[in-house]
């Protein structure tokens, strides 16, 4: 029996990488995108173009400047002698950040009072706004707290000590890449299992496989099998880059990874194979990958934090194996973790990838008769 | 155009509006699909943290930790949980129960009474590095304006110098789906616009109807035009549906005219079914067509086009290969037509780039579809 799956699983690998065009989209693009999402994947500012309006050039005022355009965050795109292209300036993009010195700058630092400076910034992106703003506040923050010293004044009382475990600049592309790792794996996986039988039904070769001595695992496992291979062989290679070329240190075993991913592939497969037994044609196929695809990457916590969604659609999240193995790939990267503490992300997947395969096993037979 | 070329282009057009109405499928793909892709992840998809959890260790409970403390409780960004000691508030935050904790040692009163720096250790979570600036800078406000309290209390001059007035344009209140919304339309209408038109081709390739259309007197333009027209007229639908949730339920303003949202939307609808278009043509068949419209579309779309990552932070080889993506220059459009206004320097030329994607998706694919026959 295992010969005959065998034979099923080596003629779908030629199935998927036989045909030239296939089998460069199956290698090629997911590395393109690799090197190109892992640069382009990251929430630090790099030279945010600012204009700065200083209407109190006075020494106080240049040091304040000179700290921002000595910070790689910021970048002088104009020095303003006048409010007037404050407005222009923002709307159509030129300037993400105005800083606005005001006259009385100098006179209130001097006696005490609060002294004014205006920060606007373009708010069509909210969140880089208030990293703008967080930037904005810090500068100013540690400028204030320096000339403070320099003028006898009285050091505040309490000070605050931030550090970042774990991650110790807080460079989000560590926290990017090993999620690129679930990214691609999925598509790879889906691209190679998704649209197997749903081909062979619009061909109507899947009939007469049915009618062959295989019974309805081996056919499972001869469709989900490679799919699996490839997603694991892919999903390495992203690691190895993630360690190599990225750098992103890997603190954890490659025991609690790569059981990880390897229950990640098999729900993924599962749900694939899922979508390409309900599917009648190749079309139906594609849009069940788009229809599962979109709201597994967008609601799994890969752009956007998952306590921030409201509760309904938190639970929503429970069925979507993206968002365990995004949890695992993160902390076995960056925190070290180890298989035991991992076991609440490890049997959900479980569970979601035995009820998928379960259920399209079913569906190979119910939708043929 | 000659009578016999309008004749010849009513039939095919007619044909492909048979063929649609007769497999529902692209109809439910036009709206259907954006509506509830919107749906699911316009509440889903948010970068506003509220109710931080975050563990309070105050080792000696006096006076001055108690108010420190206390101003964390109010904040509505947080949702504090205290202890006594800083191991079981560094355990809660390894459980992953809290992004982070304060730290106040047990000589914290005593050390700012002798007027020596009293630090407060601020340990966060860096996993996800963007959830913890904020957290550090949430934290930050909270202790400035602790400060000055405590300056105000005992009558002593404000200990930040400098007060920063922000002002954050078109969103005062930084909603954030405010910009994401917008910005998943274009995703959306991406994914839409190639599974209308990436299959169309390469299914009447695959049945050999290509060959069957060819023998006939229509040209390729005139199949490809009468590919597009149906097609399109499908896809301004579900735009048009997409932008009515967006308003209707997620709130979100139009401060610009319906005439440059519409005009940029028939813009990106062309490239958008261009590249599916050339898709299919590329691809001889279905099979490669689907693996390249779900590699090509999504990922590209919310990575690469500004939608949460910001374009302008990216190396520069990275943001010389966004604009390949048509999304990109769509999502700015709608990002200001939506939030901004009509500000014509910045429609304009994201409106020229998109015209010139069009054209180049329009014109490969006639150009492939012709050099087949050879």
């Amino acid at each position: 029996m295992w010969r005959r799956v065998l034979a099923l699983v080596v003629k779908e690998l030629f199935a998927a990488l036989r045909d030239r065009k296939s089998r460069t989209v199956l290698i090629l693009p997911p590395l393109v995108q690799l090197v190109v999402f892992g640069y382009a994947a990251t929430y630090d500012l790099d030279r945010v173009p600012t204009a700065i309006y200083d209407q109190d050039p006075s020494e106080a005022s240049r040091d304040l400047v000179a700290r921002f355009l000595g910070s790689p965050t910021f970048h002088l795109a104009a020095m303003l002698k006048s409010s007037e292209r404050i407005d222009e300036l923002i709307d159509s993009r030129k300037v993400a950040l105005v800083l606005t010195i005001d006259r009385r700058f100098t006179r209130d630092l001097l006696t005490g009072r609060p002294a004014p400076v205006q920060a606007i910034v373009d708010g069509r992106n909210s969140n880089t706004a208030l990293l703008i703003e967080g930037y904005v506040s810090s500068i100013v923050t540690d400028f204030s707290l320096a000339w403070a010293a320099d003028h006898g004044g009285q050091a505040p009382p309490v000070a605050l000590d931030a550090r970042a475990r774990f991650n110790p600049t807080l460079s989000s592309r560590w926290f990017f890449l090993p999620s690129i790792v679930a990214l691609l794996t999925q598509i790879v996986t889906l691209l190679v299992v998704s649209l197997s039988v749903a081909r062979e039904r619009e061909s109507g070769t899947f009939d007469q496989l049915l009618v062959t001595p295989l019974r309805q695992i081996d056919i499972l496992i001869g469709k989900g099998l490679p799919g699996l291979l490839i997603g694991l062989c892919e999903g390495s290679v992203i690691v190895a880059a993630a360690v190599w070329w990225f750098e992103v240190p890997l603190r954890g075993g490659l025991i609690a990874l790569y059981l990880g991913l390897m229950l990640f592939v098999v729900a993924v497969a599962g749900v694939g194979l899922m979508i390409s037994s309900l599917a009648a044609t190749q079309q139906q196929a594609l849009l069940g990958v788009f229809l599962f695809m979109v709201p597994s990457i967008i609601l799994s916590g890969f752009a956007t934090p998952i306590a921030n969604m409201p509760a309904w659609e938190q639970q929503l999240t429970l069925i979507n194996p993206m968002r365990y193995f995004l949890v695992v790939v993160r902390t076995v990267f960056l925190e070290g973790a180890d298989v035991a503490s991992l076991a609440q992300q490890y049997w959900p997947m479980a569970a979601i990838g035995a009820v998928a395969l379960t259920a399209a096993g079913w569906l190979f037979r119910s939708r043929t008769t | 155009m000659s009578g016999g070329a309008l004749r010849r282009l009513r039939g095919l057009l007619r044909k492909e509006f048979v063929q649609i109405w007769r497999d529902p499928s692209a109809i439910a793909i036009a709206f259907l699909v954006p509506a509830l892709l919107l749906l699911l992840c316009g509440y889903g998809i948010s970068l506003d943290a509220a109710d931080v959890p975050l563990a309070v260790a105050t080792e000696r409970p006096t006076a001055l930790a108690e108010s420190f403390a206390g101003a964390f409780a109010q904040s509505s960004y947080f949702a504090p949980r205290r202890f006594l000691a800083a191991q079981d508030a560094e355990r809660v935050m390894r459980a992953r129960e809290a992004q982070g904790f304060l730290w106040l040692p047990s000589d914290f009163a005593r050390r700012a009474d002798s007027s020596g720096k009293s630090p407060i250790g601020v340990i966060v979570n860096g996993v996800d590095a963007n959830n913890a600036r904020i957290i550090e800078g949430y934290v930050q406000q909270a202790w400035i304006g602790w400060l000055a309290a405590q300056a105000r209390q005992a009558g002593r001059p404000s200990p930040t110098l400098i007060e920063v007035e922000p002002q954050m344009r078109f969103n005062a209140a930084a909603i954030s789906r405010d910009f994401i919304v917008p910005g998943l339309i274009a995703v959306i209408m991406t994914l839409t616009g190639a599974m209308l038109t990436a299959l169309v081709v390469a299914r009447e390739w695959e049945r050999g109807t290509m060959e069957a259309l060819l023998v006939t007197r229509v040209t390729i333009r005139e199949i490809m035009f009468a590919k597009l027209v149906p097609y399109f007229v499908l896809g301004m639908g579900g735009m048009a549906a997409s932008v009515a949730i967006a308003m209707g339920l997620f709130g979100v303003p139009l401060r610009g005219s319906l005439l440059a949202l519409t005009g940029a939307s028939a813009l990106f609808m062309l490239a958008a079914l261009g590249m599916g278009l050339f898709i299919s043509t590329f691809a001889r068949s279905q099979f490669v067509a689907c693996q390249v419209a779900i590699l090509a579309t999504f990922l590209p779309a919310l990575i690469l086009s500004g939608l949460i990552f910001d374009i302008n932070s990216m190396p520069l080889a990275i943001q010389i290969v966004t604009n390949l993506v048509a999304a990109r220059f769509f999502v700015a459009i709608l990002q200001t037509a939506f939030l901004a206004g009509d500000v014509w320097s910045v429609i304009l030329p994201n409106a020229a780039a998109l015209v010139v994607m069009a054209a180049a998706f329009l014109g490969a694919a006639r150009a492939l579809a012709r050099k087949r026959l050879d």
